[in-house]
């Protein structure tokens, strides 16, 4: 422990928290834009500060595209009236925003968005138990909805944090045992390790698709999108258990859900599509210059992206389960066939070896 | 009604074939919306509705092919004005003349209050001179009440030149007509 390991910790953490909280931003963006497009619709495409209008060529395409929607969107955020209703319960009804986005932003701490820069490593904590710790982590991730829902002494917020208890808890089962085979196969937990396992192996999704497909569709469940959105099912539960926030803690609960997604978005790149590596242009083995290093965090990013889509796509493709289809694939479909998955690659490894 | 409700077979079952079709599906329309432009969405201010021909939009003032105020200040349209938005100020004995022939007078001033007119018509309907028509406008604006009481200039103005309608010249050719005896039918 020195003082320049401190100084780039904390310079890695503000850009990191302050990138993702953009990606948030966009994310939100994006996912209007994206269903718009999906339902013949248009999308935001007004929203500008005057003197965009004033850039010729570029300033009109800016404004269609609706990239000053976010910055119009959190201004409202912040200057909304924060109302508490006078049944709740105070102490937790403050708490529960809060708790509902630090676990997602801790979960990024561990995840390698890059290679080298210089002589920093591009993560913020290189643990050696970087997995167990990200699911520590996401397991938390359910107090805040619960507490919201309990919080906000209503009984529609009440029944969606009952379901997003139930939810979240099913799947991290079949998350975690998910995940398994992928060590097994790698024989580390450390995220670096792996990435490094599959520049030189290939993509552990190659190697063990089912515990891809699971982990995929666990996530999808973690992060309350659909077709898994029962905690904020907005056609049976008003709005689920943030029906009774309001401006910036409503955004914080926005926030922390945005950040699960790519939170877990950049999960799934690290542990089946190979972090930040390409098979090809030599993008493979940690970079020594820093033309690879920005590469190299590009190809992450653009990788987390593309899952970030699918988030996004999928969500105007299914209705929603209903709950017990939900628990029944939880528990009855994803959680034997996870352990039949862990049982198969631990018999192949073994007679392999 | 009893409806059997086939078991799912076993491709159903994986939900594959269905995601399959999901993601076709989602793909043509963003594709479609995209790149091909086919959205449902009309963008209002710069798109607007074709408004059909007997639409009763807001009530303006027209003037003749001439260029001349048409009203005659008869105050009818003030009369039968159901919610009361018409106001109309008459010239007087004092007052300036019509700016054309064959109309004793013309009014001094012309209000129509937008925020209470109720777009029913029977204003271009009682209007001897058919110098008031419902025109097509349906999105009147303004930042206030004052804004929204149409003065006569105003009227005027939006209402534009409506031409094919001179009543009086016509009138005035028939009586010519009649001026030589015997009258010819």
């Amino acid at each position: 422990m020195n003082w320049s390991f401190i100084i780039f910790s904390v310079v890695k953490i503000a850009i990191v928290i302050g990138v993702v909280q953009g990606m948030v931003a966009y994310a939100v963006l994006a996912e209007r834009k994206i269903s718009a497009w999906i339902q013949d619709r248009v999308g935001p495409n007004r929203c500008a500060p005057p003197f965009v209008k004033a850039i010729p060529g570029l300033g009109p395409v800016l404004i269609r595209l609706g990239l000053f929607q976010p910055l119009a969107d959190g201004l409202k955020f912040m200057l909304k009236e924060d109302f508490t209703p006078a049944g709740v319960r105070k102490v937790y009804f403050w708490l529960a925003p809060a708790i509902a986005v630090i676990p997602s932003m801790l979960v990024i701490a561990v995840i390698p968005f890059g290679s080298q820069l210089g002589h920093q490593q591009m993560v913020i904590a290189n643990l050696n138990v970087g997995i167990l710790y990200t699911f520590g982590i996401v397991s938390l991730g359910v107090y805040g909805i619960v507490l919201a829902g309990y919080a906000a002494n209503s009984k529609y917020p009440f029944l969606g944090g009952i379901r997003s208890s139930a939810q979240m808890i099913s799947y991290e089962i079949s998350m975690g045992m998910s995940v398994i085979p992928v060590f097994l196969i790698v024989g580390n937990l450390n995220l670096n390790q792996i990435i490094g396992w599959q520049a030189q192996h290939g993509w552990l999704a190659l190697y063990s698709p089912v515990s891809f497909i699971i982990f995929l569709v666990a996530a999808f469940a973690e992060t309350n999108r659909l077709p898994f959105d029962l905690p904020e099912a907005e056609t049976e539960l008003v709005g689920g258990y943030h029906t009774e926030y309001s401006s910036m803690k409503f955004a914080l609960f926005f926030l922390g859900e945005y950040s699960n997604m790519i939170a877990s978005a950049g999960m799934m790149v690290t542990l089946f599509f190979g972090g930040w590596t390409l098979p090809f242009w030599g993008l493979d083995h940690p970079a020594t210059t820093p033309v690879a290093g920005i590469a190299h965090i590009l190809v992450f990013v653009v990788k987390m992206l593309l899952f970030m889509v699918l988030f996004i796509w999928v969500r105007w493709m299914f209705p929603r389960f209903r709950y017990d289809q939900l628990m029944d694939l939880g528990w009855r479909k994803f959680v034997p066939l996870a352990l039949v998955n862990i049982l198969v690659t631990a018999v192949v490894l073994w007679v392999m070896s | 009604m009893i409806v059997n409700r086939k078991p799912l077979t076993f491709w159903e079952k994986l939900y594959l074939p269905a995601i399959v079709g999901g993601f076709k599906v989602t793909i043509r329309h963003a594709v479609r919306s995209l790149f091909g432009g086919k959205t449902v969405t009309m963008e209002y201010p710069e798109q607007k509705w074709a408004v059909p021909a007997d639409y009763r939009g807001a009530p303006y003032l027209v003037k003749d092919q001439d260029g001349n105020t048409k009203c005659v200040s008869c105050q009818l349209c003030e009369f039968v004005c159901p919610p009361k938005a018409i106001k109309i100020i008459p010239p007087g004995p004092a007052g300036r003349p019509a700016d054309r022939s064959n109309a004793e007078k013309m009014p001094q001033e012309f209000e129509i209050n937008m925020l209470r007119c109720i777009f029913c018509g029977l204003c271009q309907e009682v209007c001897p001179e058919e110098a008031i028509f419902l025109q097509k406008d349906y999105s009147l604006t303004g930042l206030s009440r004052e804004e929204m009481i149409y003065d006569k200039e105003k009227l005027l103005a939006l209402g534009g030149v409506h031409g094919g309608i001179q009543k009086w010249k016509q009138k005035l050719e028939e009586a010519k007509e009649q001026e030589t005896f015997p009258v010819k039918v």
